[in-house]
């Protein structure tokens, strides 16, 4: 027999995740529910020596009724019992110092006939609010085992134990439905039961409300129900609406008799006096900006000194394993194609821990949506919400986590314009490109006594992906229409410490995602090519090589191996593919070799600066002290004899990578975020054109 | 007179919420606790007016403008 199923659910800020952390410590691990791409944390809870427990922490919804793509998954686990994490048991986790709202969705789940037990959280809070909760009078008043537990401290666990093991061997189901559609709609209620074969009145309900975001009925199936919503002219929003103010109602009449609540009236809580701060119409900006500031300085600065050491560990294997192996193809794979892409990818780690961190600390502290109050309305008139703003900032470190970060977005509208655009801000993968090519043009010299120039021209690159970033949703916002209408309805939590061990899991989270995503096609691309440069059609390279010792008897060795490694690699798969599209880069200002990074970099642009690396230096083995930089500051042109990387070159390529789509990783969320391949391709052929169209412009305008 | 909405208080006043003009965002805001007969107060305003936050049923509630002006209040 398979492991019972323990799922929890609850408001969102309710403790359902510290609950969950507690149950299962170490033992969680993260997935996508089947079928769909909701993040799925589970872990195992043993709760006796012969009970394991599978634990499932399920989206935090206000109802059964979603606003969310998030939110939609609750119901369509919780109306399934043919679902994989259907549960044996639900906790719904209440908070006490606001049980009126909370009791809601506790109503409803056990209404749905799934066995509950009512796990009150947050006593102390509601004891600082002078609120006391008499728990056995709530469970004699609603008929199921309530249990006082504090997902802070793990206080309470054991009852909780007892109670789940208690629901698992002998379920106690609520007597009565506390809100019983068939009351007021017999016949249809019936007529449902009866067709589909359910035995709850409130499931049956769910079928006719919800039917067409239920995933689990066939097509067949939900045209049955639109027919039987036809033949009693059923008013599904007046009836759910009648339901939830039915159920506030009874609500009351339960909290009334369960909680004391001597609270004096108008007490001003530190939250308030915050919120008078950070919501102020000067200090709430100024306050946003400083910690901008602070998230650019963590990326930028902080990270640095970790990526360096990162770095230099790579190098030093690879420096270690060329020593040691014997010479040979394989060898060269081993490090120059395979090691030299990890370590690509490696080195970024930092910077994405370092935003994901100060972001989960934002989140967890309630600051997180004081930001989006204050962006709404700006947002807003570029087609945007102002829960786009954590996918914009996320966007700077790595655009596939960020992706993810708007199923947080209610309105289908925003949340698509939000993922088409949020490949624009700059992300970490752009930083080598913009600073090797930022130093190879523009002089390192201080203006105003304050800022370097290089440091702004980097500031600009950013700014200029922001302001695209904004001024293609506000394209996209007249492109797509839409009958739905956006709205920006959001609790605002009070202020808490972080949970520490939550925002580490957050971090360790969004660092796995990204070297797993996009490591695996960084990966790929690292060997596939390394192939290409390596070999080429016939003995054409062996031919190339031979023809350039001939005609360079005299030329020093040095000289003679990079030569030879250029003419060879011209010669290569890669050479033909880099020639192959010069025509079409020649206006932009690129030759065959920028040709080749370009198409490689292609699947992910932290791609392009090893590329270059290998383009420019593959074969010799001996470029120490040979900086990428220096190795183009001596590329010459070969047409007009000056050097290949002129200004209008650089801030060409500058430019194109600013706004190109080069990332399959990118392209992968949005396909599984919208589950469609137009939108992706949309993303692609758009970006791409941007791209193109702005680097021609600018190098034939400084050329 | 017409209706006074909840996006026509001033920060600090109370006021009784009566009916919704708009039944889809009326499903959402019932839920979140804006219920016919719930007392509500204008809490505050976002830095250009707009959303605002309300004080409903002992939390906070940030909503637009727009949004607030289908809440009907006495």
């Amino acid at each position: 027999m398979s492991s019972p199923v323990i799922a929890l659910v609850g408001n969102p800020n309710a403790g359902k995740s510290s609950l969950f952390n507690q149950l299962t410590g170490l033992r969680q691990k993260t997935g996508n529910f089947p079928g769909v791409t909701v993040d799925k944390k589970s872990g195992t809870w043993a709760i006796d020596s012969r009970t394991v427990t599978t634990v499932v922490d399920l989206p935090g919804v206000y109802s059964i009724y979603p606003k969310s793509l998030d939110e939609q998954l609750v119901t369509d686990i919780l109306a399934n019992p043919a679902h994989p994490d259907y549960p044996d048991v639900a906790i719904v986790v209440v908070d006490a110092s606001n049980l009126h709202r909370n009791l809601l969705l506790f109503t409803q789940v056990a209404d749905l006939g799934v066995p509950v037990i009512l796990a009150l959280n947050m006593l102390d809070v509601a004891r600082k609010q002078a609120k006391e909760v008499n728990a056995v009078r709530l469970a004699m008043r609603l008929g199921v085992p309530v249990v006082r537990i504090n997902a802070r401290t793990g206080e309470g666990l054991d009852q909780l134990k007892k109670a789940v093991l208690g629901q698992l061997h002998e379920p106690v189901r609520q007597g009565k439905l506390f809100f019983d559609p068939a009351e007021e709609a017999t016949e249809l209620i019936a007529d449902t039961k009866a067709q589909y074969r359910l035995e709850n009145n409130y499931l049956a309900l769910q079928y006719i409300i919800q039917h067409d975001g239920f995933t689990f009925l066939d097509r067949q199936q939900q045209i049955g129900l639109d027919a039987i919503i036809d033949k009693y002219q059923f008013s599904e929003p007046t009836f759910q609406a009648g339901e939830t103010i039915t159920r506030y109602k009874r609500i009351a009449t339960v909290v009334a008799e369960t909680v004391t609540d001597q609270r004096p009236a108008n007490q001003s809580t530190w939250t308030q006096k915050l919120d008078r701060i950070l919501l102020h119409p000067i200090w709430g900006y100024a306050i946003f900006g400083f910690v901008l500031l602070l998230i650019f300085q963590a990326i930028f600065a902080w990270a640095q000194p970790f990526m360096d050491a990162i770095d230099a560990g790579v190098a030093w294997l690879n420096g270690q394993l060329k020593e040691s192996l014997p010479a040979g193809p394989l060898t060269d794979l081993l490090t120059d194609g395979i090691l030299a892409g990890v370590g690509g990818i490696l080195v970024f780690i930092p910077q994405i821990a370092f935003l994901f961190l100060l972001v989960a600390l934002l989140e967890e502290s309630g600051y997180m949506s004081r930001v989006m109050v204050i962006m709404d309305r700006i947002m807003r008139k570029f087609g945007l919400n102002g829960r786009s703003v954590v996918p914009l900032i996320s966007g700077v470190a790595c655009a596939v986590p960020a992706i993810m970060a708007t199923r947080s977005i209610g309105t289908r509208r925003d949340r698509l314009i939000t993922i088409l655009v949020t490949p624009l801000m700059s992300c970490s993968a752009r930083l080598p490109i913009y600073t090797i090519l930022i130093a190879l043009v523009v002089p390192s010299r201080r203006v105003l006594g304050l800022f370097n120039l290089q440091g702004l021209a980097l500031m600009g690159l950013y700014l200029l992906g922001l302001f695209s970033a904004l001024l293609a949703a506000y394209a996209l916002k007249l492109v797509l229409r839409s009958k739905e209408r956006s709205f920006f309805i959001m609790e605002l939590p009070t202020f808490k410490l972080p949970r520490w061990n939550h925002v580490g899991l957050t971090v360790w989270e969004s660092v796995r995602s990204f070297v797993w995503e996009a490591g695996r096609v960084i990966l790929a691309i690292s060997i596939i090519l390394w192939v290409l440069a390596s070999y080429g059609p016939g003995d054409s390279m062996q031919q190339a090589e031979n023809q350039t010792r001939r005609q360079n008897p005299t030329l020093a060795t040095d000289a003679l191996e990079n030569l030879v490694a250029s003419e060879r690699l011209e010669a290569s798969y890669a050479g033909h593919f880099g020639h192959f599209i010069e025509p079409v880069i020649r206006p932009l200002g690129y030759d065959w070799k920028i040709g080749i990074a370009l198409i490689s970099s292609f699947a992910a642009r932290e791609v392009f600066v090893g590329t270059m690396a290998t383009i420019y230096s593959i074969g010799t083995g001996d470029d120490e002290g040979v900086t990428i930089r220096e190795r183009l500051l001596q590329e010459r042109n070969p047409e007009t004899g000056g050097p290949m990387y002129t200004p209008a070159l650089a801030w060409s390529l500058l430019i194109f990578y600013v706004f190109a789509m080069m990332c399959m990783s990118t392209l992968a969320a949005t396909q599984r975020e919208t589950k469609s391949w137009k939108w992706p391709m949309v993303q692609l052929v758009y970006m791409m054109a941007l791209a193109y169209v702005t680097a021609f412009a600018t190098y034939q305008f400084m050329k | 007179m017409s209706k006074r909405s909840v996006a026509d208080l001033k920060i600090g006043e109370r006021a009784t919420i009566q009916s919704f003009d708009n039944q889809l965002m009326s499903l959402k805001l019932l839920e979140m606790g804006c219920l016919p007969g719930a007392e509500i107060c204008l809490s505050g305003k976002a830095p250009l007016g707009d959303p605002i936050c309300l004080n409903v049923s002992g939390y906070c509630l940030a909503m637009r403008k727009s949004e607030a002006a289908t809440i009907f209040v006495d």
